[in-house]
């Protein structure tokens, strides 16, 4: 097998802030394959990628590349030795027109002069190899995404890549795009150029893969040749379950009296919003945990944005309390009793230079105040109020949030919600990025806040979190709502195969 | 980003004596200063000494209030120069009764300062328009007032020279309300209510927030817009108000002049007065020492016999010096 | 797509259109419009402003701004000034050479302690009136009318401006630059997106520092011709001229976030508000209403209001297309 190697990774660790992000990770890449790269967030694939291109500086580990020890600081020398990137958001210039995308860089000369009818040619000549005709003078920026894909990856040809690597490639591509990048491909593939493809869609790692390495908590886990391994098998490598696994408690989530549920009082039917929100329907009931389940890219951050209305929905209506609801922002979603506690806590919940006070203030605080001067009295009760529920570590209410932990940062913002006394909190990812102490608290918090009537809708992408959790389970694949099922349904195994293989006809 | 990065811990950094130099910098180059005059510049312990600094600095400190409050929210205003020579071309057209006739002199100045700080403030209106509803960035969407807005002024006064001599007017530049120049009184004045928005108001935490991370602020329901519109529109309003008592203190009113130049000079007093110039924090104490200490160096420098143009170029260098240890600070 | 491509034509085609109506304006309205003497001296007067639009259109391309650029010019003609009795070359030499000192000067604050171009180059505009004042004594500098130096502002060559002529090379050489060579190219690459420009392996910070230098050095040889125009090194010159610098390379359809941008349009942008002033001058002197000359900023502002709120549009448009 070794002969044939294009690609050899064995024993990377590396560590961020003394956090281990790749332990022992290995990754082999034939030569003329297309290999896929799987995993769940955080399982360390984008870490592994960012080493092999000179992004990141591994800590350990060997790496060789065509035969030779392969040893590289930048993307741009990654480039020149072969391995070109194609990331999710395409990296190229948009106003700039394809030949430029393409050429810049090995720009051909006459007369020490740009020879703009070569690189033309040239640029035509690469694209007509995937079978793409187009105006190469026009910018890259008035074509469809489909093909300014395929303009990366001819740039990509053009410098000679033995491998490219495609980040997510698919995930802005209609069905048609697709098949024309599949065949682009197959092309590579017959040339004898190896590919490195990272999906959450499984369907699309069959169609077109040979072999499928996966990655779990930073580990390499399981490589295999893509025709011997089911979908369900793959998933369940990928969340590190056995697909028969034994009974027990891992979350902190305890059992719930299946009666004391309220009546419906959120309600959401044909959503859909560009190509990852496509029909997503579900409810929730008043003190009612339900749970969303899907691969990324599902579509479940995407559908609670807009249930929030911090992104515009093309279709599809709601209901809030049995009344039509229809916000048009955030601040109509909050005044109709809503919060959300966002996945990504750095971008989109914590101000960092602001204090915990603060921070936990930032929604409550017009209604806190007395003719837009802040109460500071009710405002400081409030705020000690819960960082005593919360039990948040921090030295007082002035501390900034910015010095706190990733769990008591999540308290923090737990509170901003819980103190605007909501009917329906969104909880996108609570316990991600958070140590186990934490986690425990903060499901236990979950739990009991719905024992008081709260209406909670958890995405969650750990199984055990939301088989546990949650009253009932929607899983989303691709944009469709593909199951529903209730407590009792929703086992491991159903849940999977739902992600893995299900179809909106088997929801209803 | 990966699950390792993003799980922040708590470490006790240790202390960067950048984030010093960029939190007490300024107090401690006031002081050296104020020590420093103290023994080399003759006359300096004067009442008068005081006078001529704060006066001098009034302006500054009254625009730069109001973009201290733009920059919190992570934008820019270039155009207060310019809306300065509006509001200060407007007023005397006003009162002198060159627009429409107006008995009472009173009446004439009120009117004269309502509509001169009224129009700064709908221009600055207008910027916060363009930033909120196309999203254009802050640099560029004032920038056409930057151009315009002096032009305007000249236009209105066909670019001549408006002297006066009405005292009810002038008295916001000349007069004294037991012993205080009465533009120090309304920097004061501007100065406290900034910094007690920016403390005790929802209004100074929303910007705060803007300022701090936009995002998180929309999805916790703060009308992202809104809230720009208005505080360009303050940064229009105080530099209307800058306008008048600089022709009030001259007399006159040349639209070439007024203002020329204060863009750099409230933005320096604002850096130096340590609030970033990305946003998300602002400091009106700070900038009010700021400007105080540009102010100084100046003096300092002409009080000993050094050139106005050799002050130009030391002014400059500080402005770089503060910004980018206020970065220095921040990356640490 | 047909929305860009309208936006496009009328940033590339809309300026030279507006000048050829404005030029037939003119013709039919005035006479000796279109006479040698008015030609010639639309031509001399406006190569300095043509001069430093040339640099801040590359500048602007990068996705930067440079505002020093009109006292840049006041301390070229200082410097250009003193060394005017050693001729025309020495002139040049001095001039540019402060020039490309400040243009240095900036791109160190701007690529290496990431200073934001604007507060930079405001910084360095007050520094460079500074160092103006103070090398010519708060007076203005007299040339030497001796050594031929004055010719580069006030002589002819074949019937043509020199100056003229200056700006003419200087925008042969920046529109070659800019299409045929590889370092152009990279100035539009890093000023659409940097990001991709550096993950495309451009030196993103030595094409940006080659754009503050040139825009500097321009800068330089626009004071050198003031001077040799107004016969005097000129320390309070030059306040305003970044703002006709911004107005006509955004007039001339350069994006202002940068990425587009063309040399040519950009000379049409110079000459179309340098005409306009021209046009100003003659309906005054017909004598019906009398325009002053402040009208110029007042419609360069709203000639940018209108260009930039396209501009947003179409930003907008492209950010919201899936």
């Amino acid at each position: 097998m070794g002969e044939d190697l294009l690609l050899a990774m064995a024993g990377v660790d590396k560590r961020f802030a003394g956090i281990p992000a790749l332990i022992g990770a290995s990754f082999e890449v034939r030569r003329g394959e297309v290999h896929a790269l799987i995993g769940q967030n955080g399982a360390g694939k984008s870490t592994l990628i960012k080493v092999l291109t000179g992004y990141h500086k591994k800590d350990a580990g060997s790496v060789s590349f065509d035969g030779k020890p392969f040893e590289v600081t930048s993307p741009q020398q990654a480039q020149a030795s072969g391995i070109s990137t194609i990331y999710q958001e395409i990296n190229l210039v948009p106003y700039r027109s394809i030949t430029e995308n393409i050429c810049l860089g090995r720009e051909k000369r006459r007369f020490g002069l740009l020879d703009w009818g070569a690189m033309h040619a040239e640029a035509e000549r690469l694209l007509a190899r995937f079978n793409i005709k187009a105006d190469v003078r026009r910018p890259v920026m008035e074509f469809s995404t489909a093909t300014q894909q395929m303009v990366a990856i001819a740039r990509a040809i053009g410098f000679d890549a033995k491998l490219v690597i495609m980040d997510e490639p698919t995930s802005s591509l209609d069905e048609r795009e697709v098949g024309v990048l599949f065949d682009v491909i197959r092309q590579l593939k017959a040339e004898g150029v190896s590919v490195v493809f990272v999906s959450h869609k499984l369907d699309e790692l069959y169609a077109v893969c040979d072999r499928v390495t996966i990655m779990r908590d930073g580990r390499t886990v399981r490589v295999a040749e893509i025709s011997g391994i089911g979908k369900l098998d793959l998933v369940s490598s990928m969340l590190g379950r056995e697909i028969a696994r034994v009974e027990g408690h891992a979350t902190a989530f305890t059992d719930r009296d299946p009666a004391k549920l309220g009546e419906t009082l959120f309600a959401a039917e044909h959503l859909s919003a560009g190509s990852a929100v496509r029909d997503v329907s579900f409810s929730i009931r008043r003190g009612e945990i339900a749970g969303f389940a899907g691969l990324l890219g599902a579509g479940r951050t995407e559908t609670a944005r807009l249930a929030f209305a911090a992104d515009k929905r093309s279709g599809g209506t709601m209901t809030l309390g049995g009344a039509p609801y229809d916000p048009a922002s955030p601040i109509d979603a909050i005044a109709a009793g809503l919060g959300f506690c966002t996945e990504d806590r750095k971008a989109e919940g914590i101000v960092p230079d602001m204090s915990v006070a603060e921070n936990m203030m930032l929604a409550l605080m017009p209604k806190l105040a007395k003719s837009g001067i802040i109460d500071e009295a009710r405002q400081r009760v409030v705020v000690e109020k819960f960082i005593k529920a919360l039990s948040i570590k921090c030295s007082g209410p002035n501390q900034k949030i910015r010095e706190l932990s990733g769990g008591n940062q999540q308290k923090v913002l737990l509170g901003r919600w819980l103190a605007t006394e909501p009917r329906l909190l969104i909880l996108d990812e609570p316990t991600r990025g958070i140590d186990v102490g934490a986690k425990g608290e903060i499901q236990a918090l979950i739990k009991s806040l719905a024992d008081d009537g709260l209406a909670v809708l958890m995405i969650s992408s750990e199984l055990e979190e939301v088989i546990e959790g949650a009253d009932r389970v929607f899983v989303l694949r691709e944009g469709l709502t593909v199951s529903e099922m209730t407590r009792a349904e929703a086992s491991e195994d159903a849940i999977m195969a739902a992600m893995a293989e299900g179809s909106p006809e088997a929801a209803r | 980003m990966t699950d390792a990065t993003r799980a922040t811990v708590i470490e006790r950094r240790p202390i960067n004596p950048f984030d010093l130099l960029a939190r007490y910098g300024t107090v401690i180059a006031l002081v050296l200063l104020i020590v420093f005059n103290l023994i080399f510049t003759t006359n300096f312990a004067t009442l008068q000494t005081l006078n001529v600094n704060l006066t001098q600095v009034c302006t500054i400190v009254i625009v730069a209030v109001g973009m201290t409050l733009v920059i919190a929210t992570g934008g820019i205003d270039l155009s207060v120069g310019s809306l300065m020579s509006i509001s200060g071309a407007l007023a005397p057209m006003v009162f002198m009764s060159k627009l429409f006739p107006i008995g009472n002199i009173y009446l004439a100045v009120a009117l004269a300062i309502i509509i001169a700080v009224g129009v700064a403030t709908l221009l600055g209106l207008f910027n916060g328009w363009l930033i909120a509803r196309f999203r254009i960035q802050p640099i560029i969407a004032t920038l056409v007032l930057f151009i315009a807005g002096r032009g305007i002024a000249q236009v209105m006064t066909n670019g001549q020279l408006q002297t006066f001599k009405v005292p009810e007017f002038q008295f916001i530049g000349l007069g004294r309300v037991l012993g205080i120049p009465f533009q120090v009184i309304v920097m004061l004045v501007l100065v406290i209510i900034a910094a007690w928005v920016i403390r005790k108001t929802v209004f100074g935490r929303q910007i705060l927030a803007i300022g701090g991370n936009e995002k998180a602020s929309g999805l916790s329901g703060i009308a992202v817009k809104k809230v720009k519109l208005v505080v360009y529109a303050v940064s229009g309003f105080c530099a209307g108000i800058a306008g008048l008592v600089v022709i009030a203190i001259n007399s006159a009113s040349d639209a070439n002049l007024v203002g020329l130049g204060m863009e750099l000079d409230a933005i320096a007093a604002v850096a130096v007065g340590g609030t970033l110039l990305s946003g998300g924090r602002a400091s009106i104490i700070g900038t009010l020492l700021g400007a105080l200490t540009i102010q100084l160096v100046r003096y300092t420098l002409l009080a000993n016999g050094v050139p106005d143009s050799v002050a130009q170029v030391a002014q400059a260098v500080i402005i770089i010096a503060a910004v980018w240890v206020q970065q220095q600070g921040r990356s640490a | 797509m047909t929305r860009i491509h309208l936006a496009r034509m009328v940033g590339s085609y809309g300026v030279l259109i507006a000048l050829a109506l404005l030029i037939l304006f003119g013709y039919l309205r005035y006479e000796n419009f279109l006479g040698l003497f008015n030609i010639m001296s639309v031509l001399r007067y406006n190569s300095m402003f043509a001069l430093v639009a040339l640099g801040m259109c590359f500048v602007i391309m990068t996705g930067g701004i440079d505002l020093s650029v009109g006292t840049v010019a006041a301390l070229g003609s200082v410097a250009a000034a003193y060394a005017s009795p050693y001729g025309p070359v020495a002139g040049v030499v001095a001039g540019v050479a402060v020039g490309l000192v400040v243009g240095l000067i900036n791109a160190v604050m701007i690529t290496r302690m990431h200073i934001m171009p604007f507060i930079a180059t405001l910084a360095s505009m007050l520094a460079a009136s500074g160092t103006a004042l103070l090398l010519a004594n708060n007076r203005s500098v007299p040339v030497s009318y001796q050594s031929g130096f004055t010719e580069l502002g006030q002589g002819n060559f074949i019937g043509l401006p020199i100056p003229a002529i200056i700006a003419t090379i200087a925008f042969i050489l920046g529109w070659l630059v800019l299409n045929y060579t590889a370092t152009g190219r990279g100035v539009l690459a890093v000023g659409g997106s940097e990001e991709s420009a550096k993950l495309m392996g451009l030196p993103a910070d030595r094409i940006k520092t080659l754009a503050y230098v040139a825009s500097g050095g321009l800068a330089g040889l626009a004071g050198v011709v003031l001077a040799a125009q107004f016969g005097a090194g000129q320390p309070i010159e030059g306040v305003g001229w970044e703002l006709f610098a911004i107005a006509s390379v955004v007039v001339g359809g350069t994006l202002l976030t940068g990425g587009v941008g063309s040399v040519g349009a950009t000379l049409a942008g110079v000459l179309l508000l340098g005409i306009l002033f021209t046009v100003l001058n003659f309906e005054n002197g017909l004598g019906w209403i009398s325009l002053s000359a402040y009208w110029q900023s007042v419609i360069r502002g709203a000639f940018l209001l209108v260009v930039v709120i396209l501009q947003a549009r179409l930003v907008a448009g492209e950010t919201t297309r899936t």
